[in-house]
């Protein structure tokens, strides 16, 4: 398994394996808020949970094709199958690799945006957090949307049309806990509600995943 | 002799077949007299005035908008574990007619919405809710017509009806969870005459009653027309075969 | 006619355009019945066979 997690990382992180872009993408999002929405410090703090969390599950998304669709492509996935590995620790793993390189470097950077749309400072900590606990459950679950719609023609705005409406409960908590903390309310609740449900999503996509993944390659 | 029998296509045709001019009838039978009565008869709420008579149309379509998605479910499942063709068929029949009752109830939501709220839209639980299911029944849609072999066409959106239903009762309690909204409770229970007085209950019983039948009637015409269409491309797969041979 | 007063807009708008949209539906499923129906009829007929 973890020779897997290298290989997967290795093809991410090589030159050309994309796992920049995800990043670029989510910072170009972000700067392009401000010219819709007007540079006034209070219209920006007031979206910015919102917006941060939109580019984050956006990242997310335009990244899916290299869950599975080169390995689909090449046969690699069938061999995948074959192996001793059940596949839905494959999938686990290449979702696992998949946060790894999208959803923890978007964490990691995510403060440094905020500042810029002037998050209030009391929500900075709850922000990672929440993001941190929050984007998991969209690579897993991503994994599902990745696995529908593989092989398929113009597949990546269908996938889209299907991940996206699965990623509306991380959306609602997540960007719950850091608006809570910036009006100064409660954000445990809503963070542990986000924790709750990528634990749940974490523990149930990969055999989800895995179902599809098996008819896709029948 | 057992239900599954209905479930090979052949015998599904000819009962479907023999049951259509009734179903078409009492459709309309149904439909028509809930909604001339519930129309013409019915006087006005004293809080709602005339626009209570939007209700004739707005809770049938919610509720069958509701059910069809279940229904889909259900038959999708009956798919994943049976494999009866005509079970993934009536699935994929019964996701438009569901689709357009979701966007009829939103549309005289929205008509019901702007005299009494003020507003044509509001971002309430039950709105948000039934937009995010129109948005699964598109996706599920969009999914059949993408994949071509029909067979991994009926299991891939076997397994999104499933996760889709997940999620969508999931986006239903984390909506509640976001706003607390203007929309009253549901208006229909066991204990009706509480919620809805005697002489709005009884057309509405009728026209829920018809907008069941609309649905019944569509799904079975869709579902036939889908296990026809499936012949039909049998047919020319074989022709175009025998022209290789021949060839 | 009833009288609708006010809220013949909203009233008469939601039967209306749930009219068009079930119109529609029905219309669509049955027309596309009917040219499912007939072009299956042909193609069997070609093939000197009818199942369905």
């Amino acid at each position: 398994m973890s020779a897997l997690l290298a290989r997967e990382l290795a093809l991410t992180l090589r030159a050309g394996g994309g796992a920049m872009q995800g990043l670029v993408f989510f910072l170009i999002v972000i700067l392009l808020v401000p010219f819709g929405v007007g540079p006034e410090p209070g219209a920006l703090s007031r979206v910015a949970p919102g917006t941060i969390w939109i580019a984050a599950l956006l990242s997310c998304l335009v990244t899916l094709d290299r869950l599975f669709q080169t390995d689909f492509e090449d046969g690699s996935l069938d061999a995948l199958a074959l192996s001793p590995l059940p596949l839905e620790a494959v999938t686990a793993v290449k979702a696992l690799a998949h946060w790894l390189t999208t959803g923890l470097p978007l964490t990691a950077i995510a403060p440094l945006l905020a500042l810029t749309l002037q998050l209030p400072a009391a929500a900075y900590p709850w922000l990672v957090a929440a993001l941190a606990v929050g984007t998991p459950a969209l690579s897993f679950l991503g994994a599902v949307g990745a696995a529908l719609t593989l092989g398929l023609r113009r597949g990546g705005l269908l996938t889209g049309v299907l991940t996206l409406p699965l990623y509306i409960p991380t959306l609602i908590f997540g960007a719950r806990a850091v608006v809570a903390a910036a009006d100064g309310q409660n954000p445990v609740p809503a963070l542990a509600l986000t924790a709750a449900l990528s634990l749940a999503v974490l523990a149930t996509a990969p055999f989800a995943a895995a179902r599809i993944l098996r008819i896709q390659i029948r | 002799m057992s239900l599954w029998r209905y479930a090979n296509p052949v015998e599904f045709m000819r009962l479907s077949g023999r049951a259509m001019p009734a179903l078409w009838a009492l459709t309309a039978a149904c439909l028509g007299a809930g909604l001339v009565w519930g129309f013409f008869f019915t006087p006005d709420d004293y809080r709602q005035g005339a626009t209570v008579k939007i209700i004739y149309l707005h809770v049938p379509a919610a509720l069958m908008a509701i059910n069809a998605w279940i229904m889909m479910l259900v038959a999708s499942l009956i798919w994943a574990v049976r494999r009866h063709h005509v079970s993934a068929l009536a699935a994929r029949a019964a996701a438009p007619v569901g689709a357009t009752f979701t966007l009829v109830a939103l549309v005289t939501g929205a008509l019901w919405g702007q005299p009494m709220w003020g507003t044509w839209w509001a971002w309430d639980p039950r709105l948000t809710s039934f937009l995010i299911l129109f948005v699964f029944y598109l996706g599920y849609m969009a999914l059949w017509e993408a994949v071509e072999d029909p067979e991994k066409a009926a299991d891939l959106t076997a397994a999104l009806a499933l996760v889709g239903s997940v999620f969508a009762l999931l986006s239903r309690y984390a909506v509640l969870f976001w706003n607390q909204g203007l929309h009253q409770g549901a208006s229909l229970s066991l204990d009706a005459e509480e919620n809805v007085a005697d002489v709005f209950y009884l057309p509405l019983l009728l026209s829920m009653a018809g907008f069941v039948l609309l649905f019944v009637t569509l799904v079975l015409l869709r579902t036939r027309t889908e296990i026809r269409l499936r012949r039909l491309r049998a047919l020319e797969l074989r022709a175009g075969r025998l022209a290789e041979e021949v060839a | 006619m009833p009288e609708l007063g006010d809220y013949a807009g909203a009233v008469l708008g939601a039967y209306a355009a749930s009219g068009l949209l079930i119109g529609l539906l029905v219309a669509h499923s049955v027309l596309r019945a009917g040219r499912v129906r007939r072009a299956l009829r042909r193609a069997e007929a070609k093939q000197g066979r009818s199942h369905v």
